[in-house]
């Protein structure tokens, strides 16, 4: 196996990563950027592989020239190694001041012989992104049902539609532009329901109207997602949901509810319409399993602490993007610019702090106009599925904890099973913790802890062992 | 028509490229889609929404994050289990293997 020091090790190639690398570059270091998928650019910027490369692909992208620029800077730069199919399954920080040693499988993903390497960095930049969180609702498990996030990654990465007559569904501007990328892969969407009512819009998106001036480039942005919406005669419903999908193997229908300023569903309010696909997503968490398995210090909501240098509470560990904080493409590369920049030991431009500080005033204004609401806990049934892994229901969930009057969530995690399946409790773990400190758990423990952050092949283990057994002499 | 589906080349704004056809084997079936698109995505492209069973109810399992967090739509590629259909490229002669198909 084979042991390499280097000087900066970014994790993460989506637009936080890529902005720290070329700003850890500009300032002189040498930098090993880490990425798991096959190519650069992240969620925010997938798209069709080598092989299949759009002539126009710019119709479903925004600052796609600038990605294009940052791809060509990083591929060209010397002092600066891309490693794809990169997979860290591991972190050891030792005692005494020493370089943490960074574990990582290179290689197809959920290969069965991928080269070890383990990376010995002076300082670590995590840009390893955020995930959708979907709230689960009776028929969330249905085939048809997606996170609006798959939408988006079928259309940019396949070309693929997930369905005919498709429903978007959920919080947040992340909606707009997954209608868009639908719409200009063949779908029809027949509608998008936010959550959030009116009033609660107006307050996030409407108050300080100066403050937005600054956030022009993306008012535009979602300006050409609403115009689409117009010309294509798109419904937006606010203060609406869904609350249920029906069919036998996949959706067929979904019933759609007026929510109150709780996101409890008003009664009398239900109707069903038709679907294939419905696409949801109440929001995004941070990745952080990687930044927990450092020891980075969380916040309430399990957003990693950063200083102004974006330092996370672990000496030379640094932390940019939505693992910050939601915030969007703007505030990652502004994270990403400070990260890189303080890592390699300059100082970070002066605009480009300007620039993350009124970005994270808009994220602000997200939560305060998208953030889940606790109704949210009245659309599940008893026999709803919680833990799409292990099939545990929420009744289940619920009855356990007041059964075993269960403090800790470790032991309600394995009386139930609950978050233990092939995923790691990454889909169902917020809601399960949401469930549980509802159900008077005193004790709440973040699943997002994982000493292991990826599954490994216990053959793959072994190999990486018994190499290290040869080294020693 | 329902489902998931391709858009055709000559109908994508995107145009993107035409890069010749894949063909794997998912349980004796032989489908095809494009060279650099994951199994997944063949699978949709052909329709296909799901090809797996939840443990204890078996209810059917597709994609559901399409990132490669959720872990709903794993299959077994040339007899490695537990591989994310959404994560890994189709390879020309693949060998997919469902739990569909096998006893589970």
């Amino acid at each position: 196996m084979s042991e390499k020091a280097c000087q900066v090790l970014i994790i993460g190639g989506g637009p936080a990563g890529m902005s720290a690398a070329r700003a850890a570059l500009a300032g002189g270091a040498q930098v090993v950027l880490l990425e798991a998928g096959d190519a650069l650019g992240g969620q925010f910027w997938r798209h069709l592989p080598e092989s299949r490369k759009g002539g126009e692909e710019q119709v479903l992208h925004h600052k796609w020239r600038h990605f294009n620029t940052v791809q060509r800077e990083l591929r060209d730069d010397p002092g600066c190694e891309v490693v794809l199919g990169a997979h860290v399954w591991a972190i050891e920080r030792p005692d005494g001041g020493q370089a943490p040693a960074v574990h990582v499988m290179v290689g197809p993903p959920d290969g069965a012989d991928r080269e070890p390497r383990t990376y010995l960095p002076q300082s670590i930049i995590f840009a390893t992104g955020g995930q959708e969180r979907t709230l689960p609702f009776p028929g969330w498990d249905l085939p048809g049902v997606y996170t609006a996030g798959a939408a988006q990654a079928l259309a940019k990465g396949e070309r693929v539609a997930v369905g005919q007559r498709v429903l978007v569904a959920g919080a947040g501007p992340f909606l707009l532009p997954v209608v868009t990328s639908l719409i200009r892969t063949g779908a029809t969407v027949i509608g998008v329901a936010e959550a959030s009512g009116w009033k609660r819009l107006a307050k996030g998106w409407l108050s300080r109207p100066w403050e937005l001036a600054a956030t022009r480039s993306k008012a535009g942005e979602l300006g050409g997602y609403l115009r689409e919406m117009v010309h294509h005669r798109v419904p937006y419903r606010a203060g609406t949901t869904v609350i249920a999908a029906h069919g036998e193997e996949s959706v067929e229908s979904v019933t759609l509810a007026r929510l109150d300023a709780d996101w409890k569903p008003v009664p009398g309010t239900q109707r069903r319409v038709e679907v294939d696909a419905v696409c949801v997503s109440h929001g995004f968490v941070p990745r952080t399993e990687l930044a927990l398995t450092v020891g980075c210090t969380v916040d309430a909501h399990g957003f990693v602490v950063v200083d102004d240098q974006q330092r996370t509470s672990v000496e030379n560990v640094f932390c940019a993007g939505e693992l910050t904080g939601i915030g969007g493409v703007d505030l990652a590369l502004a994270e990403g610019e400070i990260a890189g920049a303080t890592a390699a030991g300059t100082q970070p431009r002066a605009s480009v702090v300007k620039a993350r500080n009124v970005f994270r005033a808009f994220a602000e204004r997200l939560q305060t106009a998208h953030g889940i609401r606790p109704g949210w806990q009245t659309w599940p049934e008893p026999g709803t599925t919680l833990c799409r892994c292990e099939d545990v229901t929420v009744g289940e969930v619920r009855e356990v904890a007041a059964a075993t009057q269960a403090r800790g969530l470790r032991s309600l995690k394995l009386t139930t099973r609950a978050g233990l399946g092939p995923c790691q409790g990454r889909t169902c773990g917020r809601n399960t913790e949401e469930i549980l400190s509802s159900c008077g758990l005193l004790d709440p423990g973040r699943t997002a802890r994982r000493p292991i952050a990826i599954p490994v092949r216990l053959g793959e283990l072994a190999a990486t062992t018994s190499s290290q057994r040869e080294e020693t002499p | 028509m329902r489902g998931p589906r391709r858009l055709p080349a000559e109908q994508d704004p995107v145009r993107p490229k035409d890069s010749g056809p894949v063909t794997i084997t998912v349980d004796g079936e032989s489908l095809s889609g494009l060279q650099g698109q994951s199994i997944a995505g063949v699978l949709m492209g052909n329709g296909r929404q799901s090809w797996r069973r939840s443990p204890r109810t078996g209810r059917p399992r597709g994609v559901f994050c399409g990132i490669g967090v959720c872990f709903d739509c794993l299959l077994t590629v040339n007899d490695i289990p537990d591989v994310r259909a959404c994560q890994r490229r189709a390879g020309e002669g693949d060998v997919i293997t469902t739990q569909e198909a096998s006893d589970v």
